[in-house]
């Protein structure tokens, strides 16, 4: 068999060296021997096994970055929709798989899960905002392990994730959240559908329990 | 539910722990990297590294400090320290750096921060605000203390999360280095102002001051230096201190 590739997108929001790393390790502790690429071009992700969607910083500012490379996201509708190879989001990377945002202006997404990224407004008043810092996930751990989402079937309520986000996908349809966390009621913090998943969190910079569920993506046959 | 982060900081000057312990097992105590990767096997929830290089000239130093700090460990780290301009943040981003600390050249020019927050996004930027009691109130000070600068630490802070502050890193110049626990009054009233989180900072002498930080002083994390670095406590002893007093920490 073919060595595997993961792309991760670089599409100029901001530092994707220590994502790239988390993927290496895993890959290395899991003895995967994957191909990890950062890259910006359309071909590598057309390439790859898996794709990546990282991202930091506003909804807009990333789906505008992502739109000015030249053909991305073209490759992005081949490879994820066309060609189903498995897909990641992270934090923005996942926002951006709704129909659209509401950050700095009215933006259209890749609309891949319906729906729209809103500001957090907990209950609460006395929750900060941004949503940061470490948070466990809910929603998987009310279906019996045999039954769920591949990536989410060692997840439990004792382990913690690091969120930083001020925004929230909310999904049109309930079926397309797969996992989400308490900030002054339950918001979605895993969508996804098929072949694609998204995290709001980083699981890359989530230690031990996150370095679990990308492994678990490396190794998921949706 | 969100859980309450314990923040162990590193003092670094060319690129070599300030006031570090001697752990067992370390190859090199001077080494930051060695140091994060304890206070990362410990379970910190994030890291801060402080460099305090006296010069301008050598921020080399901290960038392979930090890119090899990403390499090792997977956890969010914030870098401060000689911060002048976004050029110094993207360098300390593209390291591995997920926020960056602004402090004087906040106060030298608060438009800064708007800019960082515009091009960077506020996640990363933290505003750290070095803070001395006068009278009724604080001061904001700058240069790493020295400098006083007629500003109102909360004005400044509600100032500074409006300009697009994500976090805001609260020291008490009066109770650092100390060992008499956070000036809670202080971090209350900046805690209770602003819409964003809070680190407390200066001052903590024991687990308790780190309870008290949180249910006292409203702060959102808590960040200690020397009860960490001289292995007074533990990172896993300072969350069971917290979770004995019904805080919510990681487990």
């Amino acid at each position: 068999m073919a060595k595997e590739s993961i792309v991760i997108i670089d599409y100029g929001s901001g530092n994707l060296r220590s994502a790239a790393k988390a993927f290496e390790r895993v890959s290395a502790d899991e003895g995967l021997d994957v191909d990890v690429l950062v890259s910006s071009k359309p071909e590598d992700v057309l390439k790859a096994d898996r794709i990546i969607l990282p991202g930091q910083g506003a909804f807009a500012d990333c789906m505008k970055g992502l739109s000015g490379i030249d053909g991305m996201i073209d490759a992005l509708e081949e490879s994820v929709i066309e060609k189903a190879r498995p897909f990641l989001g992270i934090c923005i990377g996942m926002q951006l798989m709704a129909t659209r945002g509401l950050e700095h202006g009215l933006t259209a997404g890749l609309n891949w899960i319906p729906g729209e990224v809103v500001p957090l407004r907990p209950e609460n008043k006395e929750l900060k905002i941004p949503h940061m810092g470490w948070n466990a996930l809910h929603q998987p751990l009310t279906e019996p392990q045999d039954n769920r989402h591949f990536v989410l079937r060692n997840v439990d309520s004792s382990q913690d994730y690091y969120f930083v986000h001020s925004f929230v996908f909310e999904c049109k349809d309930s079926f397309h959240i797969l996992g989400m966390t308490d900030y002054g009621g339950l918001i979605p913090a895993i969508v996804g559908r098929d072949n694609m998943i998204g995290m709001q969190f980083h699981p890359e910079k989530s230690q031990k329990t996150g370095l679990r569920l990308i492994a678990e993506f490396m190794q998921w046959k949706p | 539910m969100l859980k309450t982060r314990i923040i162990p900081c590193l003092d670094v000057s060319e690129g070599r722990v300030v006031k570090g312990v001697n752990f067992v097992d370390l190859v090199d105590a001077g080494d930051p990297v060695e140091q994060a990767k304890v206070y990362n096997d410990q379970g910190a929830d994030e890291l801060c590294f402080l460099d305090i290089t006296a010069t301008s000239d050598n921020r080399d130093t901290i960038l392979d400090v930090v890119s090899r700090t990403a390499e090792e460990v997977f956890m969010p780290l914030t870098v401060g320290g000689g911060v002048r301009g976004v050029d110094d943040i993207r360098n300390l981003l593209n390291a591995g750096a997920d926020k960056i600390a602004i402090n004087s050249a906040a106060v030298k020019n608060p438009e800064f921060v708007k800019e960082a927050a515009n091009k960077c996004g506020n996640q990363c930027i933290v505003v750290a605000i070095d803070a001395k009691r006068s009278g009724d109130s604080w001061e904001v000070f700058t240069h790493g203390g020295r400098e006083g600068s007629g500003i109102d630490v909360v004005e400044w802070a509600q100032r500074m999360a409006e300009y697009g502050a994500g976090e805001i890193l609260l020291t008490s110049m009066d109770r650092d280095g100390t060992k008499k626990g956070f000036d809670l009054e202080l971090t209350r009233k900046v805690a209770d102002s602003v819409s964003v989180p809070v680190i407390a900072s200066g001052g903590v002498g024991t687990l308790d001051h780190l309870v008290d930080g949180v249910k006292e002083g409203h702060a959102s994390a808590v960040l200690a230096a020397s009860i960490f670095h001289f292995g007074e406590y533990t990172i896993a002893q300072a969350r069971q201190a917290m979770d004995e007093a019904g805080l919510a920490v990681r487990t």
